[in-house]
């Protein structure tokens, strides 16, 4: 263990905090160099979550929470700033390190107010560090929530409005719709957090104690199945969990490129890791108490997203709706309650992260050539778009889960799981990715390849900073889907310590 | 009896700068009013800043109680003094540019924000009835020449009358709950008073219990007593909204805090569930109708109705972490509450604006402004990393702690509706269109104190440990949880 390691875990919070106040003091005019800050420090965030990730030791033997740092930070009320990553943090972290990387080089597109803009996406890609390597209850809440309060701005300033036949979805709805049912669900997780302290009661936020203590019978089962639905929901609703996911599509077309990049690809996944860092490791008797329900409300999520994105005509829409579909693998993983599915469950926060942020990179550059995003006008992009084409085509293959891609792997995990647990829900899961199997080539089929439209002739290839941040995306998304070993090894033993505790 | 006079310097002082002011105002006749008003703030300012300083120095480890139960002379005290000379400082220096555009008596304004300090300083240290009273009275008095001294704005008088109308009647309410606490049991201490009052506790003492706290729930703008606020906080010169949201809250909440841990400890379970559901009221109905309000310092009144809510959660719990709460999320909310009114001071300055609307835009005129609202907005709505989020958290913890359950759940539902009406001023700032256009530039040595409260407020969220440790020393002194 080298000696700046421990170090790792709280300058990927600081950084971008950091980065955010030195933007903050740059003058406006200063466009360029507000670029290369925001680039610079999405590169270094990149190979410090790389080096966490590398560093990760899997053996056995090994402490399932590596590089705790803990400092004190309000002693009297048992408030730690508590820092800690297990084999189920470590490839978030991993992935908000791409996607961070990958979504500061996309933002340089972003003409209106650059430093602005970098300052609130490198607050969100604090927020989203903080909540996954937190093992501190109220830190864990404290950067929750960090990482909405800029979304709302991000959105209602830089996004996109949608026009509809009738009517239309403006930036502003898409904003507030977002944030205010985010906030409304982070309610539900305060009152569930405050219940846990007050209720365990051994004056502390620490998780890991407080994981010992109810272990122990500190949290009476009746207290665990009453709080759980508030933690299901309260953090399910940002993982799009069906019937609360309503703000996804609407938030993720109106958000600007990298914004939704950052949102679909990495936010959504603090909704699922929350239930399973706070839900199962907390609540154990509650979740196997409800573990039927979210699993039967995954596997609508899984049909009801698949079936809602065949009806869209645009293309955001699609990727939003497919958002949800494959968030729903990830809720129906972590209900198996199975130490595959639970390990599919994870591979595919990562694997949907990395794709989602692709489909989002690609869509955002089509929107701003052709200024539409409509499926029934674009056509036959593929003769003059060949490097747009082939990374749409990617993250699609990756969607549907062709084998050798890394969706494959994550979803044949999720499936092993659920026949194992619920075989009923697992085929209609399976029903969901044929459902996606048909929506995404018959996209790729008319957008792409279908007959070439002359006015879509004028149109430019992707540049080639755009071409290097989405060739960043394919490359984790080939090396799981051939080489799973390591990720798998990696989530293993975090896997094994969250359902040790269960009964 | 032997009386250390020296304990009450801090008064004092305080009344030798307020008549030094008035002094200073009058026999300078000469001078332009630009540097007559300048040299009267940087002479409050200096004085508060000394007698801060001082009092700080001369009572940091002082726990006395002077004449026979009048004052107390502790940390508590000491907490609540250096917060009110901090916010008088604090009012001065975001206001020098308002009062000379738009108040003619300069001297008098600033010497009544000194007496008003000196006012919620005695409230801060008030250890029997009358004491209290005649403290409060202080800080009302003047008040109510604050609130009217926009001469020529008709609404300015019209808020005055009100105020001291409805002030008037709520002192002689608070004055016939002492009479009938007195009568019932002799006695006027608050620390003597607890276990009499428990013995005798009856119609007669809850009566005047009521009386009393009701007195005291109009000074907080309390829900039902809270009538007033909204049309004083939209008459009154802006800088002296900010007065009354801060200062006359934080002193009515030390008071209120005080009398009910000391005197009320012992009949807790006989006004509990009463108070309980007064705080309920208190935050849904200043939530609720802030949502619907245009004009923005209405707005701000209706919001801190619905931050007394959340603060009466800590009194009412009465266990150490609430207090302990309650105090941190005072002096968050003071320096939050002071950053947005130091915005809004400072765009009625430069555009005699105070509408909602009029915030269109405000982010492209002036990023710096916009920025600093926003933290306002977001630290209100209880988003870290600013104080409101560290400091919520903490008191609604303590109700579940005192076993309060469902006070919380509405606490958290009203936090929640709550976000809507302070993201709707970072909307119109970021998204709205302005109507005019051209840069709003605050003058440097304007725009110091404005970063000071911005990181203030980020330093509370951030790093409450040092406030904390403050909040319980003082709670320490207090008499449950000596």
């Amino acid at each position: 263990m080298s000696r700046a390691e421990p170090y790792l875990l709280e300058w990927l919070i600081y950084l971008p905090m950091l980065t955010a106040a030195v933007l903050m003091v740059l003058p406006a005019a200063w466009r360029t160099t507000a670029r290369w800050v925001g680039v610079g420090s999405g590169a270094l965030l990149m190979i410090g979550s790389a080096w966490v990730f590398i560093a990760f030791d899997y053996s056995a033997g090994a402490d399932t929470f590596q590089m705790i740092k803990v400092y004190t930070w309000l002693e009297s009320v048992g408030i730690d700033f508590r820092l800690g990553v297990d084999g189920i943090a470590a490839p978030m972290v991993l992935l908000t390190g791409i996607v961070a990387l990958t979504g500061s080089v996309i933002a340089a597109n972003v003409d209106r107010d650059a430093k602005s803009y970098y300052i609130l996406l490198f607050v969100l890609i604090a927020g989203v560090y903080g909540t996954f390597v937190s093992i501190d209850l109220f830190f864990l809440f404290f950067f929750y929530e960090l990482a909405i309060v800029p979304m709302f701005l991000l959105i209602a300033v830089w996004g996109s409005s949608s026009t509809f036949a009738d009517f239309v979805r403006t930036k502003e709805y898409g904003a507030l719709k977002l944030v205010l049912m985010i906030v409304a669900a982070s309610v539900l997780v305060w009152i569930g957090i405050i219940a846990i302290y007050v209720w365990v009661d051994i004056g502390t936020f620490d998780i890991l104690r407080l994981r010992d203590a109810v272990q122990d019978g500190g949290l009476s089962s009746g207290a665990q199945k009453t709080l759980f639905p508030l933690v299901m929901v309260g953090f399910g609703l940002l993982a799009g969990l069906w019937p609360f996911h309503t703000w996804s599509p609407d938030g993720h077309v109106a958000a600007p490129t990298s914004v939704s990049m950052l949102h679909a690809g990495v936010l959504m996944k603090l909704g699922a890791f929350g239930i399973i860092r706070v839900g199962m490791t907390l609540l154990p008797e509650g979740m196997e108490a409800w573990a039927l329900v979210l699993f039967i409300l995954g596997t609508v999520n899984v049909v009801y997203g698949a079936i809602s994105a065949m009806a869209q005509t645009d293309l955001k829409y699609v990727v939003g709706y497919s958002s949800v579909s494959h968030m729903g693998y990830v809720i129906m993983g972590i209900a198996t309650l199975d130490s595959i599915g639970l390990t599919g469950a994870t591979l595919q926060m990562f694997s949907h992260g990395i794709m989602t942020a692709l489909f989002f990179a690609v869509v955002g550059a089509i929107y701003e050539r052709a200024h539409t995003r409509d499926t029934l006008i674009l056509n036959g992009l593929a003769s003059k778009m060949g490097w747009t084409t082939a990374f749409f085509v990617i993250a699609g293959l990756t969607s549907l889960g062709l084998p050798g891609l890394s969706g494959f792997i994550a979803e044949v995990l999720v499936f092993i799981g659920a026949f194992r647990t619920q075989p009923i829900l697992g085929a209609l899961g399976i029903l969901g990715a044929a459902i996606t199997a048909v929506y995404i080539l018959r996209l790729v089929a008319r957008v792409f390849f279908g007959q070439r439209d002359p006015q879509w002739d004028a149109l430019p290839d992707l540049t080639p900073r755009e071409i290097v941040a989405s060739g960043a995306l394919v490359v984790p998304l080939v090396l799981v889907g051939i080489w799973p070993a390591p990720f798998l090894d990696v989530i293993r033993p975090g896997v094994d310590a969250v359902l040790g505790g269960l009964s | 009896m032997q009386v250390d006079f020296t304990l009450l310097i801090p008064e004092f002082m305080l009344a030798g700068l307020g008549v030094l002011v008035l002094v200073v105002d009058f026999s300078v006749p000469w001078a332009s009013r630009g540097a007559k008003n300048g040299v009267l703030a940087a002479l409050t300012v200096l004085g508060l800043a000394m007698t801060f300083a001082v009092t700080l120095w001369m009572q940091w480890d002082t726990h006395e109680i002077l004449y026979e139960h009048l004052i107390y002379v502790d940390r508590y005290a000491l907490l609540f003094k250096a917060l009110a000379m901090a916010i008088g400082a604090a009012v001065v220096l975001i206001s020098m540019e308002y009062v000379h555009t738009r108040i003619r008596h300069a001297g008098e304004f600033y010497a009544l924000i000194v007496f008003a300090v000196l006012g919620a300083v005695l409230m801060a240290g008030a250890a029997e009835l009358l004491t209290a009273y005649i403290a409060i009275e202080l800080l009302a008095f003047c008040l109510y020449v604050l609130v009217a001294l926009s001469r020529g704005d008709s609404r300015s008088g019209e808020a005055a009358v009100k105020y001291i109308l409805l002030g008037a009647i709520s002192s002689a309410v608070m004055l016939f709950g002492i009479a009938l606490i007195y009568g019932a049991i002799g006695e006027t201490g608050f620390r003597r008073s607890e276990l009499l009052l428990e013995a005798v506790f009856g119609p007669t003492v809850a009566l005047g219990l009521g009386m009393f706290v009701a007195g005291l729930g109009f000074k907080l703008s309390m829900a039902p007593f809270h009538l007033w606020a909204p049309d004083v906080y939209e008459g009154a010169p802006t800088p002296v909204t900010a007065l009354v949201s801060v200062l006359s809250k934080a002193a009515a909440f030390a008071l209120t805090l005080r009398f009910l841990a000391e005197a009320g400890n012992a009949t807790l379970g006989e006004w509990q569930l009463a108070l309980a559901i007064l705080a309920a009221l208190t935050m849904t109905v200043g939530t609720f109708t802030a949502l619907v309000q245009e004009n923005i310092k209405r707005l701000l009144a209706y919001s801190s109705v619905a931050q007394v809510g959340f603060v009466l959660i800590g009194i009412i719990a009465l266990n150490e972490s609430g207090a302990r709460a309650a105090l941190l999320h005072i002096a968050g909310y003071s320096f939050t509450n002071l950053a947005a009114f130091a915005v809004v001071i400072a765009v009625e300055a430069k555009t005699g604006k105070e509408r909602i609307a009029d915030y269109a835009g405000l982010a492209s005129r002036s990023p710096f402004l916009a920025m600093v609202m926003s933290a306002a907005m977001f630290s209100l709505a209880g988003l870290p990393i600013f104080a409101g989020f560290v400091t919520k958290f903490l008191l609604f913890t303590s109700a579940v702690e005192g076993g309060l359950f469902w006070l919380m759940v509405i606490a958290v539902v009203n936090s929640l509706v709550s976000l809507y009406y302070y993201l709707r001023i970072v909307r119109e700032m970021y998204v709205g269109e302005a109507a005019e256009t051209g840069r709003l530039r605050l003058h440097v040595a304007a725009s110091v104190p404005v970063w000071f409260l911005f990181a203030g407020t980020v330093f509370v969220g951030v790093y409450p440990a040092p406030l904390m440790d403050a909040a319980g020393a003082a709670v320490g002194a207090l008499a449950p949880f000596l």
